[in-house]
C-alpha cells in the first residue's frame, strides 16, 4: 500500500475527528442557547456563564473540519459547499449572530439586553437547523424535489433537537438548584426529538442510497454491526429512564449522578456518528466522488500531516487543561 | 460564470475581509498592551494599571468575538468563490492555511478562556502566561496568513508542473521577497490602530468628567504607543514601496499615477487619474520628488503603466494609497504634539479640551489607514490573484450571480448593523467607566 492510498484515508479520519469533536462541543453550546428563552434572568446569565470559556475554541474544530476539507479534498470541498450554498450562509449569518450576541448581551446598555438574548437564541437556532439541513442535503446526494428537502429540514429539526439534549445535559452536569431541575425536564422533552432524528437518518439513508443498504444489509455485515443500532437503543432507553430518577434525586438534594445524562447523549453521539461514518466512507461526496479522487498531492498532505501530528496532542492537552480550569458548577462570569 | 457574478463574488470576498481585518488590527495588539498593563501591575502594584486592564479586557473579548465570527465565514469563502485558487496553488495555500489553524487559531481560542474568566481559578502566574499565550497565537496567525498573502503578491520558491504549483523550497515561499516588509507593516499598523484607539477611547471618558488614574495611564500608553510607531511605520512603508516597485513595477505605477514612462517624475498630491486619456487630469505635485523618493535620484527613470500589458485600475490605487499615507501624516503630527504635552510624567487630567476632541476624532483612524492600505495592496495586485501564475477570473467559481447578489445583501446588512452595535457598545462602555470612576472620586471626597 502507498502513501497515494493512505494519505487520504488519513486525512478523512482527521476530518470525521474534528467533525465529530464539533459536533459534541460546539453542540452542547448551541443547544443552551437554544434553551435560554425558556429560563429566567438569573438562569440565563448562568447558562450564558457556563459556555462562555469555551465557545470560541470549540467553534475552532468546524475551523479545522471545513479546513481540512478544503486543503485535503479541495475538489469535494467546491462541490459540497457550492451545492450547499444557502444553507452554508444561514448557518454563518447563525453563528456569527450566536457569537457576538455572546457579549453583546452584557456589554450594551440594559433596555437593550432581551434583544441580545433574543438575537442569541435566534443565531443557535439558525446554525443548528443549518446544519441538520446540510447534513439531510448531504446524505441524499443533493438530491432536487420536495421530497429531499423535505427530508433534510426534517433532519434539520432532529439535529436541533439532539442539540438541545445535549446542552441541557450539560447543564444538568454544570449547574444546581432550581436551573438544574429545569434542564432536567428540557432533556426529557428533548431525547423524543433527538431519537426520532436519529431514526430518521438512519431508515431515509440506506433507502434512498443503495449502495450504502448493500453496505448495512449484506449477510455477514449485518451481525457485526447490529450492535451499533441495538446499542444506541439502549443508551436512549437508559437516558429515558434516568432522568426521571434523577429528578427525584436532585429534589433530595443528591446531585451524585449529574454528569451520567450527558455521558450517555455523548455516547449516542458518538454511536451515529460511527453508523454514519461506516455509510459514506469512502465517498466524499455521496455518489460521486471518492476520497481518492478528490485527494490534494501528497506532497501537500505530508507537510499538513507532519504538523497535525505534532500540534494536535498539544491541542488536546491545552482544551483538557481548559476544561480542568472551568471543571465544576458553573459560577457567575467576570473579568478580574 | 458570467462576468456580473465574477464582480460580486469579489465584492463578497472584499466585503467580508475587509469587515474582518478590522478586528485581528484590533485584538493583535490589544493582547500585547494587555499583557504590558498585567505586567505593569504586577511590577509596580499600582491599581491604576489594573483598572485600565479591567477596561480594556472587556474591549478585547468584545473584538476578538467579532474577529472569530467574521473569520469563520472567510475560511468558508475561500474555496466557495475561488475553486480554481486551490487547484491551482493548493499545494502552498493548503499547507499554510492548515498550519494557521492548528497552531494559531487553537493556540489563541484555547487560552481566551482562561485569560478571561480564568483569574479567580488559576494562579497569577498562569493567567499572566495564558495572556502572553492569547497574544503570541494572535501575532502567529498573523503570520502566516500575511504569508500566504505575500507569496501571492511575490510568489517565490515554486515550479509549475501540469498548470499547477509545486514547492520547491519551503523557506523561500514562506519568506518570499515581500513578506518580512508587508508583516512588518501590518503589525505596526495593528499597533498604531490600538495606539489611537486606546488615546481616542480614554479622551473621550476624560471629557465625560472621568480622572481616574487607570484611564489616564491608558491615555498615557495609547499616545506614546503611537508617537513611537509612527516614525517606524513611515520607514517600513517606504521600504515596502521600494519592493514594490522591484517586484510589482504595474502596482507602483497606479500608486504613483505614472501613465508614461518618465524621468524625474513628480509626487501627485492631487490628480483625477482618467484612463480613457491615459492621464492625469487636474494633477498638483511636487516635480522631481517621486524620482527622489523611489530611486534616490531627483532624475530616476519609473516605469509608466503605458509599458505593461495590463494594469490595475489606477484610480482606486492612487487614491487609497493617498488615503493611508493622509493619515500616516495625521497620526504623526497628532501623536508627537500629543507626545509632547504629556512630556515628562504631566498628568493627562491637564490635556487641553481642543486635544482631547482631536484624539476622539481619530479614534478608528487606524481602521482608515489599515483599509486603504490592503486596498492598495489588493486591488494594485490586479488583474492576478497570484502574480503571473493565475488571475483572478481564471479562479473564480460557478456560483450564480442571483445567490451571491443574495449573499452579498445578507452580509452587508449584517455587517453594518454589527459595527453599528460596536461603536456605540466601546462609547457606551467608556461612558458607563466614566460614571463609575466620577462616582468613586465622589465618594473618596466625602470620606475625606
Ligand atoms: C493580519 C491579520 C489577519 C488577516 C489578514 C486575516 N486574519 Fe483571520 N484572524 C486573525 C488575523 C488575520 C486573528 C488576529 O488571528 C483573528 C482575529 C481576531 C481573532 O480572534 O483572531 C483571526 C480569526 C480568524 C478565524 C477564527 C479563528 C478562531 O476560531 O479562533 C478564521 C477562521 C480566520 N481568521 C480566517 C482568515 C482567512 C481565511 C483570512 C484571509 C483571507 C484571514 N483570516 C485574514
Ligand atoms: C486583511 C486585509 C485584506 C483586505 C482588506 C483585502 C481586500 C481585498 C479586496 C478589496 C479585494 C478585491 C479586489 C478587487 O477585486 O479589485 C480582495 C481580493 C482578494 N484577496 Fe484580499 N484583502 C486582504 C487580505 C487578504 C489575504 C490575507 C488573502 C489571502 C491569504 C487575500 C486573498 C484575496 C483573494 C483570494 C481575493 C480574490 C481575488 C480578487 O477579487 O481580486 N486577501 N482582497
Ligand atoms: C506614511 C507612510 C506610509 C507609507 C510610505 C506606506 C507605504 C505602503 C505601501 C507602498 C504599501 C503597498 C505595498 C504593496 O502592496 O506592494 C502599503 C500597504 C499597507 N499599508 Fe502603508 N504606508 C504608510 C503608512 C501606513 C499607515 C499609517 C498604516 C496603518 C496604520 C498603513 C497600513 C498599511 C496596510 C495594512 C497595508 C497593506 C498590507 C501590506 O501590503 O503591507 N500604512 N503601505
Amino acid at each position: 500500500m502507498n502513501a497515494a492510498y493512505w494519505l487520504p484515508v488519513i486525512f478523512a479520519g482527521l476530518m470525521g475527528l474534528a467533525m465529530l469533536v464539533y459536533v459534541v462541543l460546539d453542540g452542547f453550546d448551541l443547544g443552551v442557547g437554544l434553551l435560554l428563552p425558556l429560563a429566567d434572568d438569573a438562569g440565563k446569565d448562568r447558562m450564558v456563564a457556563s459556555i462562555g470559556p469555551f465557545w470560541d475554541a470549540n467553534e475552532t474544530w468546524l475551523v479545522l473540519g471545513a479546513g481540512l476539507l478544503l486543503v485535503a479534498f479541495p475538489l469535494a470541498h467546491g462541490v459540497v459547499f457550492g451545492a450547499l450554498y444557502i444553507p452554508v450562509l444561514l448557518m454563518l449569518v447563525g453563528l456569527i449572530l450566536r457569537g457576538v450576541a455572546f457579549d453583546f448581551r452584557v456589554k450594551a446598555r440594559d433596555p437593550h439586553r432581551p434583544w441580545w438574548n433574543a438575537i442569541f437564541a435566534v443565531g443557535s437556532l439558525l446554525a443548528s437547523l443549518a446544519q441538520g439541513v446540510m447534513l439531510g442535503r448531504y446524505l441524499t446526494g443533493f438530491a432536487e424535489g420536495w421530497l429531499p428537502w423535505l427530508f433534510a429540514l426534517l433532519v434539520g429539526a432532529g439535529l436541533s433537537a439532539a442539540y438541545a439534549l445535549l446542552g441541557a445535559c450539560w447543564l444538568i452536569m454544570k449547574t444546581d438548584g432550581p436551573l438544574q431541575a429545569r434542564a432536567i425536564g428540557w432533556a426529557r422533552h428533548s431525547v423524543a426529538g433527538a431519537a426520532l432524528a436519529v431514526l430518521l437518518v438512519s431508515g431515509v439513508t440506506p433507502l434512498v442510497n443503495p449502495a450504502i443498504a448493500g453496505k448495512w444489509f449484506a449477510l455477514p455485515q449485518l451481525f457485526l454491526l447490529l450492535p451499533l443500532p441495538l446499542l444506541t437503543v439502549a443508551l436512549f432507553a437508559l437516558l429515558h429512564l434516568l432522568l426521571p430518577r434523577l429528578a427525584r434525586r436532585q429534589a433530595l438534594g443528591n446531585d451524585r449522578y449529574c454528569w451520567l445524562p450527558f455521558a450517555v447523549t455523548v455516547g449516542i453521539v458518538l454511536l451515529s456518528f460511527w453508523g454514519l461514518a461506516y455509510s459514506v466512507f469512502p465517498q466524499v461526496v455521496i455518489g460521486r466522488m471518492d476520497i481518492w479522487q478528490a485527494a490534494s498531492d501528497p506532497e501537500a498532505l505530508w507537510i499538513i500531516l507532519w504538523g497535525a501530528l505534532l500540534v494536535l496532542p498539544c491541542i488536546i492537552a491545552y482544551t483538557a487543561f481548559a476544561y480542568r480550569v472551568f471543571w465544576g458548577k458553573a459560577d457567575s462570569l467576570s473579568y478580574q | 460564470m458570467d462576468v456580473d457574478a465574477l464582480t460580486l463574488a469579489r465584492a463578497q470576498f472584499g466585503a467580508n475581509i475587509s469587515f474582518h481585518i478590522l478586528f485581528p488590527s484590533i485584538n493583535i495588539a490589544l493582547a500585547w498592551v494587555l499583557l504590558f498593563f498585567k505586567l505593569r501591575y504586577l511590577r509596580t502594584g499600582k491599581q491604576a494599571w489594573m483598572d485600565a486592564y479591567g477596561f480594556w479586557v472587556k474591549i478585547f473579548a468584545l473584538s476578538f468575538a467579532l474577529g472569530v465570527v467574521s473569520g469563520v465565514t472567510m475560511s468558508f469563502q475561500f474555496g466557495t468563490n475561488w475553486p480554481g485558487y486551490m487547484q491551482t496553488v493548493g499545494n502552498i495555500a493548503g499547507p499554510l492555511l492548515a498550519y494557521e489553524i492548528l497552531t494559531a487559531f487553537f493556540l489563541e481560542a484555547g487560552f481566551l478562556g482562561i485569560m478571561l474568566f480564568g483569574r479567580p481559578r488559576v494562579s497569577e502566574r498562569v493567567h499572566t502566561f495564558a495572556t502572553l499565550l492569547v497574544a503570541f497565537g494572535n501575532s502567529l496567525s498573523a503570520f502566516w496568513i500575511i504569508a500566504l498573502n505575500s507569496w501571492m503578491q511575490t510568489p517565490a520558491g515554486f515550479v509549475m508542473k501540469d498548470g499547477r504549483a509545486h514547492v520547491s523550497d519551503w523557506l523561500q515561499v514562506i519568506f518570499n521577497p515581500s513578506m518580512p516588509y508587508r508583516l512588518s507593516h501590518m503589525l505596526l499598523a495593528s499597533g498604531l490602530t490600538v495606539a489611537f484607539l486606546l488615546a481616542g477611547l480614554s479622551a473621550y471618558r476624560q471629557l465625560k468628567g472621568d480622572r481616574s488614574a487607570g484611564n489616564g495611564v491608558a491615555l498615557k500608553t495609547g499616545v506614546r504607543l503611537a508617537a513611537l510607531l509612527i516614525p517606524l511605520q513611515i520607514l517600513v512603508g517606504d521600504a515596502h514601496g521600494l519592493n514594490t516597485m522591484e517586484h510589482q513595477p504595474a502596482k507602483l505605477a497606479a500608486i504613483e499615477g505614472i501613465w508614461h514612462t518618465e524621468k524625474g517624475a513628480p509626487l501627485l498630491l492631487f490628480a483625477l487619474p482618467n484612463a480613457e486619456t491615459q492621464s492625469n487630469d487636474y494633477a498638483v505635485g511636487i516635480p522631481h520628488l517621486a524620482s527622489l523618493i523611489i530611486k534616490h535620484d531627483p532624475d530616476g527613470e519609473i516605469r509608466g503603466l503605458n509599458e505593461f500589458a495590463q494594469h490595475p485600475p489606477v484610480a482606486k490605487v492612487f487614491w487609497s494609497f493617498r488615503v493611508m499615507v493622509g493619515m500616516g501624516v495625521l497620526m504623526l503630527l497628532t501623536a508627537w504634539f500629543g507626545a509632547w504635552q504629556l512630556r515628562r510624567d504631566r498628568p493627562a487630567a491637564r490635556l487641553d479640551r481642543r486635544l482631547l476632541c482631536w484624539l476622539v476624532a481619530m479614534t478608528f483612524a487606524g481602521w482608515v489607514a489599515t483599509l486603504a492600505g490592503w486596498y492598495v495592496t489588493e486591488i494594485g495586485r490586479q488583474p492576478w490573484l497570484v502574480t503571473g501564475v493565475l488571475t483572478t477570473a481564471q479562479a473564480a467559481g460557478a456560483a450564480t450571480s442571483s445567490m451571491v447578489a443574495g449573499s452579498l445583501a445578507t452580509y452587508l446588512a449584517l455587517y453594518a448593523g454589527l459595527l453599528l452595535a460596536y461603536v456605540s457598545v466601546l462609547f457606551h462602555l467608556a461612558k458607563k467607566a466614566a460614571g463609575q470612576a466620577d462616582a468613586a472620586v465622589a465618594l473618596k471626597e466625602v470620606q475625606a
